[in-house]
């Protein structure tokens, strides 16, 4: 048991003229070490979601539980749950101040109040973990490529070594070579230390490959909470709230709708072509 | 919520451009021997090194043509496009914009007014706070009379499909709608020529639909020469010839077609192909006499419909 | 809570006060604020009160969104209030601890209090029924006689114009820097001064960076569509004075009749 969100609703700017309804009803469960993939057109919530679980915005109304506590109680610590539940925001690299890369990373640590060697401990390891070099622990972070300014930033999140990664779009912007290695880096982290990890994307075929589970969200409700497979498998309705699903899916959709007898549960490059291939 | 804008979608056929005249035999832009230095300066403004951003290009662009450049970060394709609009100047080479070398001073404005330029980040390039007023900025600034910039700004805003939010202000737009504005504030200013620098990286999926479809309209409709700078390949396979940049260079130039049909080049160069192209190479190299260059999901499905 | 900040801003409306030429407006506030430095007596106030409550109303701008801009200053009338009550010499009322407050100071605190109030509500009614725009262009026009003085005035015009359009991209963005650091464990509401002080560095250096870089981008992308300064410019939206301007002045004439007429009751 690791997060419950319990009939979630917030309104922005409430008691205004501009008052918006930006989540309506929520209510998911997340276990440990779970990956999951959260869909959404933009406006849909998502990003209000995500901040609700690490406290950072208080909800109208509903709950959210944190191994068994309610994070909205008047003494919780809320700046302790920060670091148990990272939150990498989009376009992470604008938040990155020190002179030099490594004490940014060690800005987490130090909040966390560590000792001095704890902090660089950590902010080595964490660096270590998304592949930046030695030699670039000490330049200024504002002279790294951009591809390696946001593993950095993600790298200040990994240094308060959370038990949840929570990632807001963390490919946007990057080329295909700068989105490879950042979704390559979320299942390095999955496999050499088992974190529950929330991966807010854009890309069917990335949340396809990689995640077991999908929230999805429309308008402020979550409206499919399913596996990749059975979520897809909605086609129609996907493309009605403005998403879409991976383009080797359709392959096979159009084939079903030409007579041919395949599957369309494929959703992953690999199982696309070996349902094609049975064809032959 | 999902219908599409219906002042866009009266401007498409399925037709892809392979199967549509292109070119007018008229040289837009002209490129001899481009190179391009940044000088990388320390502290004390002492000259630390030099990057070739650009190195010896040489490529021709014809008016109506729609060109895609491609490459990832860092690979010169920015680099090279400003120089179309006489934001950067060569170090070496010349550079024409319909028949002006832009190395010329007394053509600086009138290249400007050629070759409109459309840039990545939509939040820092909107200058009005209503819609209409930014869109009129361009005209205004060529002094362009009353009368004249409100029917550009109307007939611009309409080729982009925001006419109707034109008393709005654009930071409550979304990304895809503020991008399609700041299109509409270069078409205001006639240009014969636009130059989109990466006009889809920082938009969700529909933004990007939007702005590509807005996109095509210019080239289709208006006629306008397009030239678009992109890291998706998805959004090439509607220009009539693309060009692959790597490291200042252009390694490869073709139709789309022919440039998806070489997966492993591509990769090589650290791009990637859309999953429906990736596939059907798998399924070849698998033994399937597929066609090369399959560009979406239903040339793919076509394709293997005549196999089976 | 950035947010929240009203001051400058921009709320769109159909009213009258909205279609008013802008010189009009500019001249209208600049009157009213001279104008509150001209009372002597309460009716004065009572005056500009009931001139101030005429213009929200007919500004179609809820007030409840006025007064939000009003809390951003409050500390700014705070610091105010407790210099006029407790350093104006005078006839004593009462003793706090080591303060006197006097007759004097209590009824200069409360003068000081309705005149940064009134200020404050004056220009933000500018401001919410003009674009930044009409805004500057106003400004320009009106201070146009001044380039003999070699005053660039169209650039400043222009630089104001850019400044006021960024505020609310740039109010999001610290919402967002700020939140993304607190969830880096960043605190920025305990400690003492000068702890807060240096805890946000996190918020100003990534703030002062983004700033820069946006303004880069900005500078490129108007020189990519032409701008080139204020010769041979045209106007998209040329001012000119219609009926309801001329009206308009009429009614601010009235007004300073009353307000000089009152000052001598």
């Amino acid at each position: 048991m690791s997060i419950i969100v319990n009939h979630l609703s917030y309104v922005y700017s409430q008691d205004t003229a501009y008052a918006v309804k930006a989540l309506k009803d929520i209510s998911f469960q997340v276990e440990d070490g779970e990956f999951i993939g959260l869909l959404g057109s933009t406006g849909s919530g998502k990003s209000t979601l995500i901040q609700h679980l690490n406290g950072l915005l208080t909800p109208t109304e509903g709950s959210v539980y944190y191994n068994g506590e309610d994070i909205f109680e008047k003494d919780y610590d809320r700046r302790l749950l920060r670091s148990r539940v990272g939150l990498v925001f989009q376009y992470p690299e604008h938040q990155l101040f020190e002179a030099d890369v490594f004490s940014d990373v060690c800005f987490g640590p130090k909040n966390l109040g560590l000792s001095k060697s704890e902090c660089e401990l950590r902010a080595y390891e964490a660096l270590k973990l998304v592949g930046i070099k030695d030699e670039e622990f000490y330049v200024s972070p504002f002279d790294l490529s951009g591809g390696e300014k946001r593993r950095t930033a993600i790298a200040g999140v990994l240094a308060m070594k959370p038990e949840v990664l929570i990632l807001d779009e963390p490919t946007a912007g990057l080329d295909p070579k700068g989105r490879e290695e950042i979704l390559s880096l979320i299942r390095r982290i999955r496999e050499d230390t088992g974190m529950t990890v929330i991966l807010v994307s854009h890309s069917m075929s990335d949340v396809a490959e990689n995640t077991e589970r999908l929230l999805v969200m429309y308008q402020g409700q979550l409206v499919l909470d399913d596996t990749p497979r059975r979520v897809f498998s909605e086609a129609d309705y996907m493309r009605e709230i403005g998403l879409d699903i991976p383009q080797v899916t359709k392959v096979l959709w159009g084939l079903r709708k030409r007579g041919f007898p395949v599957r369309t549960d494929a959703i992953t490059l690999a199982e696309a072509k070996a349902q094609i291939m049975r064809l032959f | 919520m999902l219908k599409e804008e219906p002042d866009i979608i009266r401007l498409f056929s399925r037709k892809r451009s392979a199967n549509r005249p292109h070119g007018s035999g008229l040289v837009m832009i002209d490129t001899r021997k481009l190179s391009f230095d940044y000088i990388r300066r320390d502290k004390d403004g002492e000259v630390e090194g030099v990057t070739r951003a650009v190195d010896d290009i040489n490529l021709q662009i014809e008016e109506g043509d729609f060109i895609a450049i491609l490459g990832h970060n860092g690979s010169g394709k920015s680099t090279l496009a400003k120089h179309f609009n006489a934001i950067l100047f060569p170090t070496e080479g010349t550079v024409f914009v319909d028949g002006m070398d832009t190395c010329d001073q007394t053509h600086l404005w009138d290249i400007r007014e050629t070759t409109g330029m459309v840039f990545q980040n939509p939040d820092n390039q909107i200058i009005g706070t209503v819609v209409e007023e930014d869109v009129g900025f361009g005209p205004e600034n060529m002094g362009v009379p009353t009368k004249e910039i409100w029917e550009r700004v109307e007939e611009s805003l309409k080729a982009v499909g925001m006419y109707r939010y034109r008393k709005h202000a654009p930071h409550k737009l979304s990304g895809g709608q503020k991008q399609r504005v700041a299109i509409a504030g270069v078409v205001a200013m006639h240009p014969k020529c636009i130059v989109l620098d990466e006009p889809t990286a920082m938009l969700d999926p529909k933004g990007r639909r939007e702005v590509i479809r807005a996109i095509r309209a210019l080239n289709d409709v208006e006629k306008i020469t397009v030239i678009l700078i992109t890291h998706y390949m998805e959004e090439v396979i509607y220009a009539n010839k693309v060009f692959v940049m790597d490291a200042g260079k252009i390694v490869m130039q073709g139709t789309p077609r022919e440039i998806f049909s070489e997966v492993d080049r591509l990769k090589s160069i650290r791009l990637s192909v859309p999953q429906a192209t990736q596939l059907a190479y798998e399924l070849k190299q698998a033994g399937l006499a597929l066609p090369d260059g399959i560009l979406d999901e239903e040339e793919l499905v076509e394709a293997l419909c005549r196999l089976l | 809570m950035l947010r929240e900040i009203t001051l400058g801003q921009y709320y769109p409306a159909d009213s009258i006060l909205h279609k008013l030429d802008p010189r009009v407006k500019i001249t209208g506030a600049f009157l009213y604020i001279i104008s509150m430095f001209m009372f002597e007596n309460y009716a004065g106030y009572l005056l500009a009160a009931l001139f101030l409550t005429i213009m929200i109303k007919l500004s179609r701008v809820p007030f409840s969104f006025m007064v939000r801009g009003l809390r951003a200053v409050v500390i700014l009338i705070l610091i105010t209030v407790f210099f006029n009550l407790f350093l104006t010499p005078g006839e004593p009322l009462f003793q706090l601890w080591r303060f006197t407050i006097t007759k004097e100071g209590l009824q200069s605190a409360l003068k000081m209090v309705l005149r940064l109030t009134f200020l404050i509500l004056g220009s933000s009614i500018m401001t919410l029924t003009t674009t930044p725009n009409a805004l500057t262009d106003g400004m320009e026009r009106l201070l146009r006689p001044m380039r003999i003085f070699r005053l660039p005035v169209h650039e400043i015009a222009m630089m104001m114009s850019i400044a006021l359009s960024f505020i609310p991209i740039l109010t999001e963005e610290t919402d967002k820097i700020m939140k993304a650091q607190m969830a880096r464990g960043a605190d920025f509401e305990s400690g003492n001064i000068l702890k807060r002080v240096r805890s946000l560095v996190p918020l100003l250096v990534p703030l002062f960076i983004s700033a820069f870089r946006r303004a880069g981008d900005l500078a490129l992308a108007m020189e990519a569509r032409c701008y080139r300064g204020g010769d041979g410019r045209t106007k998209m939206k040329p001012l000119s004075y219609k009926k309801r301007d001329r009206i308009a002045y009429a009614v601010i004439v009235l007004y300073l009749i009353l307000v000089v007429v009152i000052r001598r009751v």
